[in-house]
């Protein structure tokens, strides 16, 4: 799950982090107290959408010269023109996808006087199984970028889920980030609230692009993202608190209201899969055969008739699914259990494209005499080749 | 021979009582009598376990009692997420020397705290969010479905659960069928890793070959290549199949498992594909030809 900027900021405030002051602005008339209220004389106005560049982004409704989604403002009057600008246009960054995403909400912020734009992040390291920092002195850019062209100005710091982080991680940070004086200082005190904040929160990346040093030589934290760990979010209320549905896709909202691991994506055939590996495989036959796939979906090892029934209902309320592939290897999950759930579905919403089941695994008999017998207009297909080689033939009428 | 488990396996089962640990508590029994010895509850110790047909097995309050009243030498983990690390801990700390964790959806700095206590203890974990390991007609710990296995001579390591059913269905179809199926699980940080499971593989004089099925996100999959190319510069090599699942996933999207997740450019399927090509796998681009594309392998 991800969260907005000033939401990650403030976050991070209540551990003690050095953030600058800031307003969140949900309605254009917010926008002048809300700069009245910050001391001055310089603003920053920001977008807040749940995708990364957006100061280089660009707006859709306005001139391709126009400024991007983070503007330096230098007056109130600049603040309020800005966010006139901003709010309720639609932003597209290399992030976002041509499509972009709809400014919702912008963060007005007192401005800072920048000596030195690093980066930081705090991770899960997969390879050692230990939360790491990644730092560089290169920050206030592209990340992916400098770790293409120059790895060797990234560093990671693991650490030591018994010890913490310790001076000799903090030693090695700050010299990692060249920091000395104030800024070492701040470091020493930054550093470890970052990773108790990680760690208690249960967050999945914590990312700070940039970390700056301001010409004062202290430190402050300018810009946040977050993410949290989704098996994590049981155990914390406040977080899920936190979640901008207006972010998310649809269709991807009513499956997690069912326990689905649903994905939505370009392609035309709808498909529904027992377990992320299949599904996935699953998607790649499509494409392999030559079309695109609409959605991931896994109904998982223990699916109820009800749960596969939701999971229909939404790959055929997805207007761009021209037809549908149901792909299953009964182990836990039984096929006839499968087969009921689609055609309890079916009659239901109706068929309106064309339908490949392949079964196989527990109860198969069962489950393709229920089809067989449902009377439906289903395409059966023996191994998953050959359901692929079906539904993409189907679905480009040949 | 096989690998991990033996028709000599004794099996706990943490989270017996629940529904989940019930129905595959029966499968496992009536899979050529694995030996499932006794449950662990923390508050049902001296209680009898009771199945649908009648099978019966001893309730424990605890891992460590367990262990010593039955002898056991392996544990399966059914516990619900928010419970599931500390049942995993209990289990390294009873000397457990393999512990199966079947439970998906752990907190992933749960994990990290496990596989801190694991470093330093005489324990192996498989999984978490796995489909557990399997040896033909010897032993079932886990929720693969037994039927679908033959007895024979592939070894199946995968980090996804109804993929390892695919390869083990299309080898047995084929004739080959199976030493061992062990599947790792699909979270970011877990017990055993491909190296591990391939290095056993290797040695074991029964498993002629090997299928291994791997999915974006992280490197395990270029770590397990390498160790390859190291191990076959040794003079020690087996033929080899495999699959990389996802190839067609977004960046920066989860897809199902927690692991399954390209990030920062990072853990893309194509990068897996050309590192296990480079090892000598025969990679099937099609989940389907993971049968045929391990006899094209052993015909060199």
């Amino acid at each position: 799950m991800n969260i907005h900027e000033y939401q990650g900021k403030q976050l991070l405030k209540s551990y003690g982090a050095p953030v600058a002051e800031g307003v969140p602005v949900l309605k254009i008339e917010e926008a002048e107290a809300a700069a009245k209220s910050l001391p001055g004389p310089l603003y920053v106005v920001k977008s807040q959408i749940h995708a990364g560049g957006r100061g280089k982004g660009k707006f859709k409704e306005l001139s391709p010269d126009a400024k991007g989604g983070v503007r330096l403002a230098k007056s109130i009057e600049e603040v309020v023109a800005f966010s006139k600008e901003m709010l309720g246009n639609t932003l597209v960054t290399k992030q976002t996808g041509p499509a972009g995403k709809q400014v919702n909400r912008l963060y007005i912020e007192d401005g800072a006087d920048i000596d030195r734009e690093l980066y930081l992040s705090i991770l899960v390291d997969r390879s050692v199984g230990r939360i790491a920092f990644v730092v560089s002195t290169e920050g206030g850019m592209d990340i992916e970028a400098v770790a293409h062209d120059t790895p060797e100005k990234i560093i990671t710091v693991a650490i030591d889920p018994t010890a913490g982080v310790t001076s000799a991680d903090v030693a090695k940070l700050n010299q990692a980030l060249e920091l000395s004086g104030e800024a070492a200082k701040d470091g020493e005190t930054l550093f470890p609230i970052l990773y108790k904040a990680f760690v208690e929160k249960d967050m999945s990346l914590l990312e700070i692009n940039p970390l700056i040093v301001m010409t004062s030589g202290r430190l402050r934290v300018l810009d946040a993202k977050i993410s949290f760990d989704g098996n994590s979010l049981f155990r914390h209320p406040e977080i899920v608190e936190l979640r901008d549905k207006s972010e998310e896709d649809d269709k991807e909202i009513e499956a997690s209201k069912y326990d689905l691991a649903y994905v939505a994506l370009d392609g035309n055939i709808g498909c529904m899969v027992n377990g992320a590996g299949l599904a996935m495989a699953t998607m790649d036959i499509i494409k392999l055969y030559g079309a695109e796939p609409a959605n991931f979906l896994d109904v998982g090892g223990g699916a109820s008739k009800e749960k596969v029934t939701a999971a229909f209902k939404i790959i055929t309320a997805d207007p761009a699914v021209k037809g549908i592939l149901v792909n299953i290897f009964g182990g836990i999950m039984k096929c006839d259990v499968i087969a009921e759930g689609v055609i309890a579905a079916v009659k239901e919403v109706g068929l309106q494209v064309p339908l490949v089941v392949r079964l196989e695994g527990t109860n198969v008999e069962l489950g393709k005499k229920i089809i067989n017998e449902s009377g439906l207009n289903v395409i059966s297909a023996d191994d998953l080749d050959d359901a692929a080689q079906k539904i993409v033939a189907a679905v480009k009428g040949n | 021979m096989s690998i991990l488990v033996d028709k000599n396996t004794k099996v706990l089962v943490q989270g017996l009582t629940g529904k989940t640990g019930t129905f595959h508590t029966e499968q496992a029994l009536a899979y050529y009598g694995t030996q499932m010895v006794g449950g662990i509850h923390p508050k049902k110790g001296g209680e009898t376990w009771t199945g649908s047909k009648g099978e019966s097995l001893p309730i424990f309050s605890s891992v460590s009692e367990a262990k010593e009243r039955t002898g056991a030498n392996a544990s399966v983990v059914y516990v619900p997420p928010a419970g599931a690390a500390e049942a995993i801990i209990e289990a390294i700390d009873a000397e457990v020397p393999l512990i199966v964790c079947i439970t998906e959806g752990i907190p992933v700095t749960d994990m990290i705290r496990v596989k801190a206590r694991l470093e330093k203890s005489k324990s192996r974990l498989l999984g978490p969010n796995c489909p557990g390991v399997l040896t033909p007609e010897q032993c079932k710990i886990g929720i693969m479905p037994g039927n679908i296995f033959r007895k024979g001579s592939v070894g199946v390591v995968s980090r996804s659960g109804t993929l390892t059913y695919e390869a083990v269905f299309q080898t047995s179809n084929v004739g080959l069928g199976q030493t061992t199926a062990v599947g790792i699980g699909g979270d970011p940080v877990k017990g055993t890793e491909f190296i591990d499971m391939l290095e056993m593989f290797l040695a074991d004089d029964e498993t002629k070959s090997i299928i291994m099925i791997g999915e974006i996100g992280g490197s395990a999959e270029e770590d397990a290549a390498q160790f390859l190319i190291d191990e076959a510069k040794k003079g020690r090599k087996k033929p080899m199949a495999g699959f990389i699942a996802g190839r067609t996933a977004p960046e920066g999207r989860t897809m199902g498992h927690a692991g399954a997740v390209i990030s920062g450019g990072k853990g893309g399927a194509e990068d897996k594909i050309a590192a296990m090509e480079a090892a000598g796998i025969r990679v099937s681009p099609s989940p389907a030809r993971l049968g045929t594309t391990l006899v094209e392998a052993l015909k060199g």
